[in-house]
């Protein structure tokens, strides 16, 4: 079988996880001798040769043919409805997206000039990116017919899925990572929630990271539950890491390490250390990465006056990350809403007992960790106190973790991914 | 004689390095030495040798009728030797001509007054000593404390230390209708002169003087003369109190601030009936008018003249908390490094950078500030502490495994 995927980052030059889960996903088709077209924005060269890259930047566009137009005017209908125009009726609204759509002749032109040179990051001008991207799609799919069906991971390459099943009518998987309620909230950007729902209801399929995630889709999205398949991420390397990094300081750590933002639950750590330190001082709590919620966990950490034992240390990157792991006695992760939420797994292959929030996918996979609501402060500091305190939970965490995390290899993910690629194929025929 | 009683505020605080969480417990070593030098060698070249020798030419000139008062803290003390030598130099001809006095303040430029008598006392004492040391057993009569810091309970320690006399700044809301220039003595112990610093007009020098926008710019020596001709002749002592810093650092030479301090005496001593006066001969000579009443603490910062730009918000407040714990703990210890970053690290910059009040003064307070955000002065600053702390207990065990 021959998949064309749309990503939009590829290792070595990832800002998130999308990147590394499609890696992992790429190189478990391999293992099972599966064929993998692979479109990034940007191609840097130094991506490891598993799959036949497509660097969208090189793609030139043929605009003489005529279905390209109709699908950029749907994807111009998008932009233009949810930048440039908020707070317009329904009436004003129709006649402003008309008029914007015949003339903006100007976007037209530049967009359609033959090659676009895109950043493949997540800047001001994604939005613009995303569409051209979904062209770019079209054109892969005209060009080219040796592929069987077609797989868009998250609403970044969902108009390219999207505008490739429209041209060559090969069936669609549309793969969610993330959805737009676990980025922000109650407060959801209106456009890309449009995106992901016109990308999972244009799928004949779709694939979720968990269980948590299936639920969201069908709740939020109106997708029918038998066209959600689950598929937990997986870890590339299962091998514990020993590291020769020492800990410099007599007490014990505890870390949270990640964005401090809405989403990851940092102020439900910092509630819970204050709870951990009213019964236990000598322990050191660490608030790892940056964010926009940052100043104001220092400003709390302040006014709770336990800045002595409560430390930020800032975006880690490199090396740093490691040896924040290799000296943690206890890794948290209390987000709010995580579809799956990878680094619980890098804690434990650093024999490091993690606990986790019921609302991360990770839980459904990782048996061995202490599972609490993220809100319940109690129950965090509880589990932080027992962890650090008694030898024997901590140590079977340890041992049990790492077994368990062996299980969870892509190569299992992407066997169940071609079974669903299977199962659609002979819907169509 | 009506008299103009000019005081300049010598600082400099060793600024803390950059240190993360990974150093906790290894590193040892929180100045930033890079940063701390070159900040001295450029002040020293823009003010404090330019305006050494300007003080200097003026004194000679007027043998004794031009005389200036400086405040020197032990932080800069010790960086103007490590850093320095020619401004210590340039330093020790000043106060050898005699019509230079120094003040006593506290050696780590601490807010020490408002929370602990005995670390109060501790820093003064080696203040004292310090500039014994350094200035031919000079020894100050006339104390000052940390950013003009002042309240009757303040003022009643510092007269039990022996002091004739103390200044702060002549804040409008203790004064009332009352001016700043007269010589008050302190509430609780009257024996204790209290001298108030009239902020418009060193303020006019010290923030204005290159302010094009101000309405009286430029400002010049006629126009500074007739301001002080126009105050009632029963008031008898202007003092304008400033950071030293002011003269070519805060101001540039460009602003023409040299040219109008080499010529103020001249249109003082031309068209006015002042003369000059050190902070100890105002008191020998006038009588103090009444007692002043400050029941909370002023200083001479920002808008408000309260304590607000070091202490006040959680972070200030969590930080200096923390800090003063550990008095007890750090006078257990003999350990000379271990006394010297306690020191150091009581510096009241360290708090100021800390400050959050974005309103009115943030600029200035960014101005001061080697860190990008009130936020990174924080956890810089309880990062060195933890491991300061680290250090301390480490020390006390060590001892008590001796003894």
């Amino acid at each position: 079988m021959k998949v064309l995927m749309f990503g939009w980052e590829f290792p070595p030059h990832i800002s998130g996880g999308l990147g590394t889960a499609c890696y992992g996903l790429v190189k478990g088709m391999v293992h099972h001798n599966q064929e993998v077209i692979f479109v990034v924005p940007k191609l840097w060269g130094d991506e490891e040769p598993m799959a036949d890259f497509v660097n969208a930047s090189d793609i030139s566009i043929d605009y003489r043919e005529k279905r390209f137009k109709s699908i950029w005017k749907n994807l111009t209908y998008l932009e233009v409805s949810s930048f440039l125009v908020p707070y317009l009726g329904p009436e004003e609204y129709k006649k402003f997206t008309d008029y914007a759509i015949h003339d903006r002749t100007d976007v037209d032109e530049s967009i359609f000039s033959t090659k676009y040179e895109f950043s493949g990051k997540y800047g001001k001008n994604l939005m613009e990116e995303v569409s051209r991207y979904a062209l770019t799609g079209a054109q892969i799919a005209r060009d080219r017919n040796d592929f069987d069906i077609i797989h868009a991971h998250d609403w970044l390459s969902f108009p390219a899925g999207i505008a490739a099943k429209e041209i060559s009518g090969k069936p669609l998987v549309a793969h969610v990572h993330a959805t737009e309620f676990d980025r922000s909230g109650e407060s959801v950007n209106k456009p890309v929630y449009e995106i992901e729902r016109a990308g999972m209801h244009a799928a004949d399929h779709v694939c979720a990271v968990s269980q948590l995630t299936k639920n969201t889709i069908v709740k939020k999205y109106g997708v029918p539950a038998h066209k959600v398949s689950v598929l937990h991420n997986a870890v590339l390397d299962a091998s514990i890491i020993k590291s020769t990094y020492n800990k410099k300081v007599p007490e014990k750590i505890v870390t949270f390490l990640g964005r401090i933002t809405f989403q990851k639950g940092p102020e439900y750590f910092v509630e819970a250390a204050k709870k951990v330190l009213d019964r236990d001082p000598n322990v050191r709590f660490v608030m790892a990465g940056s964010g926009d919620l940052l100043n104001r966990m220092i400003d709390r950490v302040a006014e709770l006056r336990i800045a002595d034992r409560f430390h930020f240390t800032g975006f880690l990157k490199g090396d740093d990350v490691d040896h924040m792991y290799a000296i943690s006695d206890v890794y948290v992760m209390p987000s709010v809403s995580e579809p799956f939420g990878i680094s619980p797994l890098e804690a434990v292959r650093h024999n490091t007992p993690v606990i986790i929030s019921k609302q991360s996918g990770v839980a459904e996979v990782l048996d061995n960790a202490i599972k609490v609501d993220f809100w319940d402060i109690d129950a965090m500091a509880d589990a932080t106190f027992a962890l650090l305190h008694y030898e024997g939970i901590s140590k079977m965490f340890k041992e049990l973790g790492t077994e368990e995390l062996k299980k969870l290899k892509w190569e299992h993910v992407a066997a169940k991914l071609v079974t669903v690629y299977q199962n659609i194929l002979a819907e169509k025929s | 004689m009506r008299t103009i009683c000019f005081y300049f505020q010598v600082h400099q605080p060793y600024r803390l390095k950059p240190y993360r969480f990974f150093d906790i417990g290894e590193d040892h070593h929180y100045w930033d030495d890079f940063l701390n030098r070159s900040v001295m060698r450029r002040v020293a070249q823009k003010c404090y040798l330019p305006m050494n020798a300007l003080l200097l030419d003026l004194i000679n000139k007027y043998e004794g009728g031009f005389k200036v008062t400086f405040s020197m803290s032990g932080t800069f003390m010790d960086q103007m030797e490590s850093y320095a030598p020619d401004v210590l130099e340039s330093f020790q001809k000043l106060v050898t001509t005699g019509h230079v006095e120094l003040l006593n303040e506290t050696y780590g430029h601490s807010l020490a007054s408002l929370k602990s008598k005995s670390e109060f006392q501790n820093m003064v004492r080696n203040h004292q000593e310090k500039i014994k040391k350094l200035f031919n057993g000079y020894e100050p009569k006339v104390f000052r404390n940390t950013e003009l810091i002042y309240s009757d309970q303040i003022g009643a320690m510092i007269a039990e230390m022996g002091f004739e006399a103390t200044l702060t700044e002549g804040a409008k809301h203790i004064l009332g209708w009352k001016s700043p220039n007269y010589v008050y003595c302190n509430n609780i112990e009257p024996k204790l002169k209290v001298l108030l610093k009239n902020f418009q007009l060193s303020d006019d020098i010290a923030f204005r003087f290159g302010n094009k926008t101000w309405a009286d710019y430029p400002l010049t020596t006629d126009k500074f003369v007739k301001w002080i001709n126009n105050v009632p002749q029963a008031e008898e002592v202007i003092n304008l109190f400033m950071d030293y810093e002011t003269f070519g650092e805060h101001q540039w030479a460009e602003t023409g601030i040299f040219e109008f301090m080499k010529h103020l005496p001249e249109a003082v001593f031309k068209h006015t009936n002042y003369g000059f006066s050190t902070p100890s001969e105002v008191v020998a000579k006038v009588p103090p008018i009444g007692k002043i009443h400050v029941p909370t603490p002023i200083s001479w910062a920002d808008e408000e003249r309260d304590l607000t730009a070091w202490l006040g918000n959680d972070l200030q407040d969590e930080a200096f908390g923390k800090l003063y714990e550990l008095e007890k703990m750090v006078n257990q210890i003999d350990d000379e490094e271990i006394k010297r970053d306690w020191t150091y690290l009581q510096t009241s910059d360290h708090f100021y950078y800390m400050c959050t009040k974005f309103f009115s003064d943030g600029d200035i307070h960014s101005y001061f500030s080697p860190y990008d955000s009130p936020y990174d002065a924080f956890i810089n600053y309880m990062n060195v502490l933890s491991d300061f702390i680290l250090r301390l207990k480490e020390k006390i065990k060590g001892q008590e495994a001796e003894a």
